[in-house]
């Protein structure tokens, strides 16, 4: 996928009316992440108030217990649908690359910040991808475990075995879901400039570079190749 | 069904402790004894159920058997199942339990439910539903071994057996021990009981049921209800009762002591990221970078 060949807020990705940013998520994607990201946080609040009794005062939140019992699996399935299309858009650039696994190698400089020290990345770097298959598997889990432990609909059709390890394989799923998107939202807090990418699109020139320079090469190299040139 | 007239030892999703202070004189644990050999299956003991307790069920379809409804439901918290067995001589007996709520002293359900105070515990051992604490999860459904509990289509609030806590609790007995004409059925305290039920055990043995014995699995800490049984050996003959129930571990497992776990490790890695900001800090782009970008691209630029 081109970031330059899809429509006009792609084409000028490198445009001076940016001021030299660059597009690094379209409003269709980034709308896409935040419908992902406020389902997964209901679904975590409501999932949380049935997990431990700590915060079950957390099913206030929803209008009481019952609601939260009835609320929690319809809003565990929107976030699967708008994860779904999310899936589709960033899935290939996802692939584990070998210069992905250098990377995690190198996990002291990652996390000291020696960021000079990596292998170039791509749009995504390793910890990316992996918080992209945490979330792939943790959300499978989720469905199907979910699905033989929703008792209003469908325990009935599961053997009392099999609904039993669901629930443990449910909160495993979701505990390490949590986990993950914690370890995700901090990364975004972490590294400067994360967050405006999804929330305004664009990201400056220096940033790209530094993060995700292989990237940054790519989307340089198209836009001087579709540039007419002077001579 | 609440009664503030019980004391409550154990509430479901309660980490904290309940009232302890009194020590209710009439707080002796309570046993009902199903003498399994004296039972003849009239179902006096599912009508006076129905009767105290406002329950009507649906009327069903005949299954081929005396058992009548086919199974136990929200409104039928009690129910004589009917088992044909050929035994070892080619001789056929027809064996006859009455299934409902065992009150487990160590109770599934109450471990498995995520709603402070649906479930309870009585110091006498009774264990009850609340259901205007039910949320209709269903998972003491899950948490019971003797798959007794049973959600209703109408409300979405479970219900099962109250063992008439709500009669007991003003010093009568259980409405089915009432009806049964035949003394199958009894109630006392669970030591009364025991000696009650060694008794007969001790008349079977000297009829020839050498196997005869007490149903009070030790799996589950013991039961609050309990069979005198002429084949103590071959539970599962009397229509699937578990020979040695206790709460599975995938219940214990995730209602255990994965729960503070759980939350330990969701804390922890929050924490962790706090910390490292707090001591590495920020991953930040800066002028430099700008400029070995701008440099790249333009290198980028003249040869593509």
């Amino acid at each position: 996928m081109s970031d330059l060949e899809l429509g006009p807020e792609r084409r000028d990705a490198a445009s001076p009316e940016h001021r030299g940013m660059i597009l690094r998520y379209t409003a269709g994607e980034r709308t896409n992440h935040w419908m992902v990201a406020m389902a997964f946080v209901l679904a975590a609040l409501s999932g949380l108030a049935l997990f431990h009794p700590a915060l079950f005062g957390l099913s206030g939140l929803f209008g009481g217990g019952p609601w939260t019992r009835i609320l929690h699996p319809f809003i565990g399935l929107a976030m699967l649908l708008a994860f779904l299309p999310f899936a589709l858009r960033v899935g290939s650039e996802n692939r584990m690359q070998p210069r992905d696994w250098a990377w995690l190698r190198q996990y002291r400089d990652v996390v000291m910040n020696r960021e000079d020290r990596l292998p170039e990345v791509g749009r995504y770097n390793a910890g990316q991808k992996l918080v992209f298959y945490a979330i792939v598997l943790c959300l499978t889990g989720l469905l199907l475990s979910g699905v033989a432990i929703w008792r209003a609909y469908f325990s009935i059709y599961f053997p009392a075995v099999v609904v039993r390890w669901g629930a443990v394989l449910h909160a495993l799923c979701a505990l390490v879901l949590i986990c993950t998107i914690i370890v995700h939202i901090y990364a975004a807090i972490w590294v400067k400039g994360s967050v405006e990418a999804m929330t305004r699109g664009r990201v400056t020139r220096g940033w790209a570079w530094k993060h995700h320079r292989a990237w940054f090469r790519e989307i340089m190299t198209r836009a001087a190749n579709s540039r007419p040139r002077p001579d | 069904m609440a009664l503030q007239s019980l004391d409550i030892v154990r509430r479901s999703a309660t980490t904290s402790r309940s009232p302890q202070i009194r020590e209710p004189s009439g707080g002796r644990e309570v046993a009902k004894l199903i003498d399994t050999t004296k039972c003849i299956g009239c179902k006096a003991c599912q009508v006076a159920c129905m009767e105290w307790n406002d329950l009507r069920d649906e009327i069903g379809t005949n299954i081929g058997q005396y058992q009548n409804p086919a199974d136990l439901s929200a409104n039928t918290w009690t129910l004589m199942r009917f088992a044909e067995v050929e035994n070892s001589k080619g001789d056929l007996e027809w064996l006859i339990r009455k299934d409902g709520c065992m009150h487990c002293a160590d109770p599934g359900c109450l471990k498995a439910c995520p709603s402070p105070g649906a479930i309870v515990q009585y110091a006498n051992g009774i264990v009850d539903f609340q259901e205007e604490n039910c949320i209709g999860c269903g998972y003491c459904i899950a948490g019971c071994p003797f798959d007794i509990p049973r959600i209703s289509k109408k409300d979405k609030k479970v219900y099962k057996c109250t063992l008439c806590s709500d009669r007991v609790a003003v010093g009568l007995e259980p409405a089915c021990i009432k009806a049964c004409p035949t003394g199958a059925l009894v109630f006392g305290t669970k030591d009364d009981m025991k000696q009650h039920a060694a008794e007969r055990i001790e008349d079977l043995k000297s009829r020839g049921f050498e196997q005869a014995g007490l149903y009070d699995p030790a799996g589950v800490g013991g039961t609050h209800v309990m069979y005198v049984l002429h084949h103590a050996d071959q539970p599962h003959n009397y229509v699937d009762l578990p020979a040695d129930p206790r709460i599975s571990r995938a219940v214990l497992l995730w209602k255990g002591f994965s729960k503070p776990l759980g939350l330990a490790v969701m804390a922890l890695t929050a924490l962790a990221g706090f910390f490292h900001y707090i001591r590495v800090g920020p991953d930040e782009t800066d002028a430099s970078d700008e400029a070995a970008a701008h440099e790249l691209a333009k290198r980028l630029e003249k040869a593509p």
